[in-house]
């Protein structure tokens, strides 16, 4: 089977909200798939749909090649989620949480459990209301990866990490893509995002706006480039595509279309360039274009 | 800290507060307060000729299991007696939980969801939740407290005597708003403050009915006591009320002194580190259910036992009462009460099934607030079907109840074979407190229906409990019509051991069962289909 996910025409409403407005989405068996997006787009009510916890209003929905919804205990032996908001039970230590939950999911890998509590730096004997934040979502990532499940469901799984533990779930999931398995991680930290995932889907409004590999995606949108010349590139702004010039003590900034760059290189060269420097646009840059202002509507409705 | 800081923000927080009760709180001070109005007018009622008020004094007042329930029999030879005789127990138990669920509910419970946390991020002064709470708990308390004083007013009793009731009272009311804002900040989390100012309600009315049965000073222990011990229309005494605002002073300055020593989330009372990992029990739903509901089961089986067992220690005097007593025999089998400690027992298993079912509904109710609190979601992700979680988590509600409904039972007996020197009592007695079973599971199964279809509206089925109470205990002197008195699942269970064994209706009982059953399976077809969360 070659695709983990594969949702179509989703739609899901509470009361008057549309949470989910048609989306589309597919995730291949074995690739790390970035779900980004704004604050109420839709992301977490997604994967609890993929986890039968609330019914769809209408669209497909298949997952592991069954339904989520009427075969979702079956299912869920073969994945492992991580809440966006972790509620553990108070009076339980984060040791017996993750075993409990483990247990529910089939099984636990303990030598694997017990180097995650390394790397995650955890105190298994903790209440865990005596856990910060941090802490509460280190537990459901424990359990998660020290399961031998197939999928990962992870929603917005470091939103409370610090970097040093950030670094550390970075270094798992790169564990975790090179053993076959499949993930869909929700995220807001787009530098995240981009240096885990294989492709991402941008969501917003409860439709997924674009989805593709991040160079597929930077084919869509500007590069920005920083020059400096000999001969002052006055018209730079008039060569097509090109957008946000800004001239500073004999250097000059300007984004411009991937499909125009030859055009401003053309431009440019003549004026004999001295220095150039230019970088694809991260994810930040395409997430702000997605949604920030500066982007005419056109383009946001994509 | 100055006193202008010490309050910044507390008036905002009160009208907060006021706002997310708006609701809540007018339902627990009205109930209350006509609950009383209605009692009191009933009483008048029942109580109108001098010959009636006169044989009430000799009959109730020397009855030890009144006295327990009734508080001490002070000028029950006037009307005024017999009207406080009779309603005190509901009003002072309900100011109390009115005060302790208040206080709770917008302090620890708050701070369980985080909330807490956010407020203080804004500009409120440290112990401006605290006080807000307290104030509004109070605040009630005297409502309920000035509405007792003009239900009395309206049946036409002297003012100064319905003013000291009314602030008997609210100082009940008072004492226990200290009580609940310092377990609050001894214990972890809320249920557990409820839990434990539970207790200390329970210690209340322990020591007081011993200490008003044997006229001793037992009574003076407690905060109950106290109100009780004013004696409206005899000494109409004001300065045992003092006692109360003392306690409740320190109760106070506990607080503030606890919360300061203590960090946010977390309570006086330090939690250990744990096991590091789970042991061999915490490995599906029913571990995990009985694991989280343990400590209530083992703390609802002793408080139930310990009423049965104080109950049962009455049986002897009531007999020898009826021995001393020709007239009272002759009144009570004019009434058709043939054998009077049975009929005491049938009474006294009736109050503590009542009493059951808050066991039973609190522990159904569980299944909702884990829900809601986020918990659910995790375990249906695994492997854990919604039947396994669902009815895994039931199993343990359902021999829970079982075991607290039968140590009621097993309190009484246990207490009656020590006065009778017949062991076999202790088993007859639970045997016959297993005849309310299935009352009580009835409305643990109204909660799993309204968590079906109806989850945001679970908690009404307390109102439900609540109308059993008083039904059962106060149902007769409130003349309620037949069909009001059937609503309670309870009115239907027949009352052993007055009512023979062999005579047992098990009808009605076994049809409660299939309700629950039923009310079980609607309410499992409804969770199966709606959304999580
Ligand atoms: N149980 C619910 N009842 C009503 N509305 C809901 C419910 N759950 C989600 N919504 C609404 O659906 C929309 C999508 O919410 P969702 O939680 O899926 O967003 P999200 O992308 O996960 O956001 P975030 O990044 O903040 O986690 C929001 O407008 C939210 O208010
Ligand atoms: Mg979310």
């Amino acid at each position: 089977m070659s695709t983990a996910i594969s949702i179509s025409g989703l739609v899901k409403t509470f009361g008057t909200t549309v949470a989910l407005d048609g989306l589309d989405l597919e995730v291949r068996t074995g690739e790390v798939h970035g779900f980004l997006g704004p604050n109420g787009s839709g992301k977490s009510t997604t994967i609890r749909i993929l986890l039968g916890l609330l019914r769809a209003d209408r669209g497909q929905v298949t997952l592991l090649g069954g339904d989520p919804w009427r075969e979702a205990a079956a299912l869920h032996r073969r994945l492992a989620y991580v809440p966006g908001e972790v509620a553990l039970w108070p009076n339980l230590t984060g040791g017996e949480v993750i075993d409990l939950l483990a247990r529910l999911r089939g099984g636990i890998d303990h030598r694997r459990r017990d180097d995650l509590l390394e790397r995650f730096d955890l105190d298994p004997t903790k209440r865990t209301r005596s856990y910060s934040k941090g802490n509460r979502q280190k537990v459901a990532l424990v359990a998660a990866l020290a399961s031998d499940v197939e999928l990962l469901l992870l929603d917005e799984p470091t939103s409370g990490l610090d970097p040093i533990m950030e670094a550390a779930f970075q270094g798992c999931i790169g564990e975790e893509r090179s053993r076959g398995r499949t993930v869909l991680l929700s995220s807001h930290i787009l530098a995240e995002a981009e240096a885990l995932s294989d492709r991402v889907s941008i969501i917003r409004a409860g439709r997924v706006v674009q989805s593709g590999t991040l160079s597929e995606l930077r084919h869509l949108t500007r590069t920005t480039v920083v020059v400096s010349t000999e001969r002052p590139p006055d018209l730079i702004g008039r060569v097509p595509g090109v957008a946000h010039v800004v001239h500073e003590d004999g250097r000059v900034s300007f984004d411009v279309d991937t499909d125009h760059l030859d055009d401003a290189m053309d431009y440019l060269a003549p004026l004999k360039i001295t220095s150039l420097v230019s970088h694809p646009p991260t994810l930040e840059e395409l997430f702000l274009r997605q949604f920030g202002e500066q982007v005419p509507t056109e383009e946001t409705v994509g | 800290m100055n006193a202008m800081s010490a309050f910044t923000g507390v008036g905002p927080l009160v009208r907060f507060v006021l706002r997310r009760d708006r609701v809540y709180l007018p339902v627990w001070v009205l109930s209350l307060v006509v609950l009383t109005y209605v009692s009191a007018a009933a009483v008048r009622r029942t109580y109108d000729t001098p010959v009636e008020i006169a044989s009430y004094a000799v009959n109730m007042g020397t009855s030890p299991a009144s006295i327990a329930m009734g508080g001490p029999p002070v000028a029950l030879r006037e009307i005024g007696g017999i009207l406080i005789y009779e309603t005190s127990l509901t009003v002072l138990l309900g100011v109390a939980l009115m005060a302790v669920f208040t206080v709770v509910r917008h302090t620890r419970k708050e701070e369980d969801a985080g909330r807490v946390e956010l407020l203080g991020s804004t500009v409120v002064s440290p112990h401006a939740v605290i006080t807000a709470a307290v104030l509004v708990a109070a605040g009630a308390s005297v409502l309920v407290g000035a509405g007792v004083t003009w239900s009395f007013l309206v049946e036409q009793q002297p003012v100064r005597e319905s003013v000291l009731f009314g602030a008997a009272v609210a100082a009940m009311g008072i004492v226990f708003t200290g009580v609940g804002a310092c377990a609050a900040q001894v214990m972890s989390h809320g249920r557990g403050a409820v839990g434990l100012s539970l207790a200390f309600l329970g210690v209340a009315f322990g020591l007081r009915a011993i200490g008003d049965v044997g006229e001793n000073a037992w009574s003076w222990l407690s905060p109950m006591g106290w109100s009780q011990q004013v004696r409206v229309y005899d000494d109409n005494r004001w300065w045992p009320l003092a006692l109360s605002l003392v306690l409740t002073a320190a109760l106070l300055v506990g607080t503030v002194l606890f919360e300061g020593r203590r960090d946010l989330g977390a309570g006086i009372v330090p939690s250990r580190p744990g096991p590091p990992s789970a042991g061999r029990t915490l490995a599906g739903v029913v571990g995990l259910a009985w694991r989280l509901q343990r400590g209530a089961v083992v703390g609802w089986v002793v408080g139930i036992w310990s009423m049965g067992l104080l109950l049962g220690s009455f049986s002897e005097s009531i007999q020898n009462m009826i021995e001393d007593n020709p007239t009272l025999a002759e009144y009570l089998q004019r009434a058709g009460v043939t054998n009077i400690v049975d009929s005491f027992f049938a009474t006294s298993l009736l109050l503590l099934g009542i009493g059951a079912s808050g066991f039973a509904v609190a522990s159904a109710l569980r299944t909702r607030s884990e829900e809601s609190a986020g918990r659910v979601e995790p375990l249906l992700a695994t492997g854990v079907s919604r039947a396994r979680w669902l009815f895994g988590t039931l199993l343990v509600t359902l021999g829970g109840t079982t075991l607290v409904v039968a140590s009621g039972g097993l309190g009484v007996g246990m207490s009656y074979a020590l006065t009778t020197g017949r062991s076999s009592e202790m088993w007859r007695m639970t045997g016959y407190a297993l005849v309310y079973l299935p009352a009580v599971l009835l409305l643990a199964a109204l909660v799993v229906l309204l968590v079906g279809w109806l989850p945001r509206a679970s908690g009404a089925v307390w109102v439900a409990v609540a109308l059993c109470f008083v039904v059962g205990w106060l149902g007769s002197l409130l003349e309620l019509p037949q069909w009001a008195a059937d609503l309670s699942p309870f009115t239907h269970v027949p009352a052993v051991p007055a009512v023979p064994a062999d005579d047992l209706a098990l009808g009605p009982v076994l049809t409660m069962l299939a309700l629950a059953v039923a009310a079980l399976a609607a309410g499992w077809v409804g969770f199966r289909r709606r959304d999580i969360g």
